[in-house]
């Protein structure tokens, strides 16, 4: 059975951004490898008869047309940020170029 | 030590629908920033997506130009990472079924083909666009381009230099464009290619330490860099240094690459099903239909063109670099046979006169019927080449027919014999001392007495009969 560690939550913790202390990380180990175990439970199940699911629900192939519908006035888009400058919203200074999708 | 090079691309690829991937916001480019969004594209809590089904249509159509096989089963998977061109903190991507899996594409470089192997082609939601000149300690973020529909294109490491990338990327464009699926507008960022690039002790076969080469505006800063990183990469390891697995950015202007240190943990990106999505299911009935609309791709068409017309290979590939010019000159050649003659017309003066309006072939006001015409009417020797493109200068400001042309600027061809005569010989009269020089063996001279045939009846007289009524009057 695989277990969770202190620096796999670190790990986890570091991606997700998150600041954990002392006691709120080793609460998370406890908390994931029990939720591991739960998993482990599972799989002691035959399901070679079961055909795999890719979703809870039994639905495929929702779609829209592509018919452009209007947009959020900018004033209300903007209006949630905690910064912006009318046009943009505003973040801290972007100095990595590295990073980002696509 | 001898090095190879080993590419792999990564394009992406912005299609043109209308509305967005998963939201009815506009995918119009030019609109001011933060004016395409609403709570679907800006991840506002609570929002859902919902798939454009043209998204899947135009992807499955790229899917099988590039011979992949299109996925029965398809989802849409979340990527997670931390920076702000998404306010999700994730990208709705495909990570594991992607629609689009194992095709190819066959370029073609130095007269050899070449077989690219595609890995993958999936579909995705473009990112927000970032701006960093605003000052103030701080970046703007636009979502105008958050959720634009986009397609991943992904090769084997099939590459091996700046030429074959150079080719795979033109004949990729040539094929989106006739598919006619995105605009390929580079500048605009609707194409944006990205190459890993290693380097092998030639003849060996494990691969060696890779960069990731993005940020690159053009194909010809693609080739620029390729060539730039394979240089670098082969000085670093015959200096016994080692390559830096890092993405590395282009910097057109002073022609080199530069380090834009990754962190290692930016590439932990824990993708899952994305839970707000349902999975997409190709069923053959739908493939069947989006491959029934296929146009005739470029790399068949120039083969056809060849086999057809009996064009040269050049010739086939200058009309086919667009789908618009291949239908243009295949409209105008059904309606005047000689086909060399209709592609020298094409790729000749009519394309000069389209660059120099800055036009496009699809909109001039020359219909194929008319430039046929024109093209019978020296056929016939209504007209001569000379004229000819005269007249295609008048077509092409105002849409007449050639034949009104002509006739209202009276430049039919003088093709009367007696006419002719007549005026030939008043030519010879004026001009004794050349017509003496020719009688005493200068032959070349006749060029000159042409020349004044030809200014006498402002370019009108049938050149071929010019010379031979010539000949015969200075024998006499």
């Amino acid at each position: 059975m695989s277990t969770i560690s202190k620096s796999d939550v670190a790990y986890v913790a570091g991606l997700a951004q998150l600041d954990l202390d002392e006691a709120a990380t080793a609460r998370l180990v406890g908390e994931m490898n029990s939720i591991l175990g739960y998993m482990e439970k599972l799989n002691e199940l035959d399901t070679d008869a079961v055909e795999p699911m890719m979703h809870a629900m039994a639905l495929t192939n929702v779609f829209r047309d592509d018919e452009v519908k209007p947009s959020l006035p900018r004033e209300l888009a903007l209006r949630g940020a905690p910064l912006h400058d009318d046009e943009y919203f505003l973040v801290p200074k972007i100095l990595d170029t590295e990073g980002g999708g696509a | 030590m001898e090095f190879e090079a080993v590419i792999g691309m990564e394009v992406h690829v912005q299609l043109n629908c209308k509305s967005k991937v998963f939201c009815g916001c506009s995918t119009n480019f030019h609109a001011p920033p933060n004016t395409n969004v609403c709570s679907v594209c800006l991840g506002m809590p609570g929002a859902m997506p919902v798939l454009n089904r043209e998204m899947v249509t135009k992807s499955v159509a790229v899917g099988l130009a590039l011979d992949c096989t299109i996925s029965r089963w398809s989802k849409m998977d979340r990527k997670n990472y931390f920076y702000p061109d998404q306010s999700k903190n994730y990208q709705i991507s495909q990570y594991d079924l992607p629609i689009n899996h194992d095709g190819f594409l066959d370029i073609e470089v130095d007269g050899k083909s070449k077989r690219i192997g595609i890995t993958r082609a999936h579909m995705e939601e473009d990112t927000a666009r970032n701006t960093h000149t605003l000052g103030g300690g701080h970046s703007g973020v636009d979502f105008n381009r958050c959720g634009l529909p986009l397609l991943e294109i992904v090769t084997e490491p099939d590459i091996r230099s700046a030429d074959e990338a150079f080719a795979f990327l033109t004949e990729l464009k040539q094929i989106l464009q006739y598919l006619g699926v995105s605009d390929c507008n580079m500048e605009e960022g609707a194409l944006r290619a990205e190459a890993n690039i290693s380097i092998r002790p030639k003849g060996t076969e494990p691969f060696g330490t890779k960069t990731e080469v993005k940020n690159v505006a053009s194909f010809s800063g693609t080739y620029k860099a390729i060539e730039y990183e394979i240089a670098r990469q082969t000085q670093v390891l015959n200096e016994g240094g080692k390559v830096i697995q890092e993405t590395r950015g282009w910097d057109d202007d002073r022609g080199v690459t530069f380090s834009q240190r990754a962190k290692e943990s930016a590439h932990d990106y824990r993708y899952f099903p994305e839970p707000d999505l349902v999975p997409i299911v190709v069923d053959e009935a739908w493939e069947k239909s989006i491959h029934e609309l296929q146009p005739e791709l470029p790399a068949p068409r120039r083969a056809r063109m060849v086999a057809d017309y009996g064009l040269s290979v050049y010739d086939a590939g200058v009309l086919t670099q667009t789908r618009a010019m291949a239908d243009y000159f295949e409209a105008t050649t059904a309606l005047a046979p000689d086909a060399k003659k209709v592609a020298n017309w094409i790729t000749g003066d009519l394309q000069a006169l389209i660059s120099n309006a800055e036009g496009d072939i699809r909109v001039i006001k020359i219909t194929p019927t008319q430039l046929a015409a024109m093209i019978n009417l020296i056929e016939d020797g209504t007209i001569s080449g000379k004229i000819a493109k005269e007249v295609l200068v008048d077509m092409f400001q105002s849409g007449d027919d050639p034949k009104a042309i002509i006739e209202a600027k009276g430049l039919v061809q003088i093709s009367d014999t007696g006419e002719l005569e007549q005026r030939i010989a008043a030519v010879l009269a004026t001009h004794p001392a050349q017509v003496e020089e020719f009688r005493s063996g200068k032959e070349k001279v006749i060029g000159f007495l042409v020349g004044q045939v030809m200014k006498a009846t402002q370019g009108k007289a049938n050149p071929k009969m010019v010379n031979e009524i010539l000949r015969k009057q200075l024998s006499n």
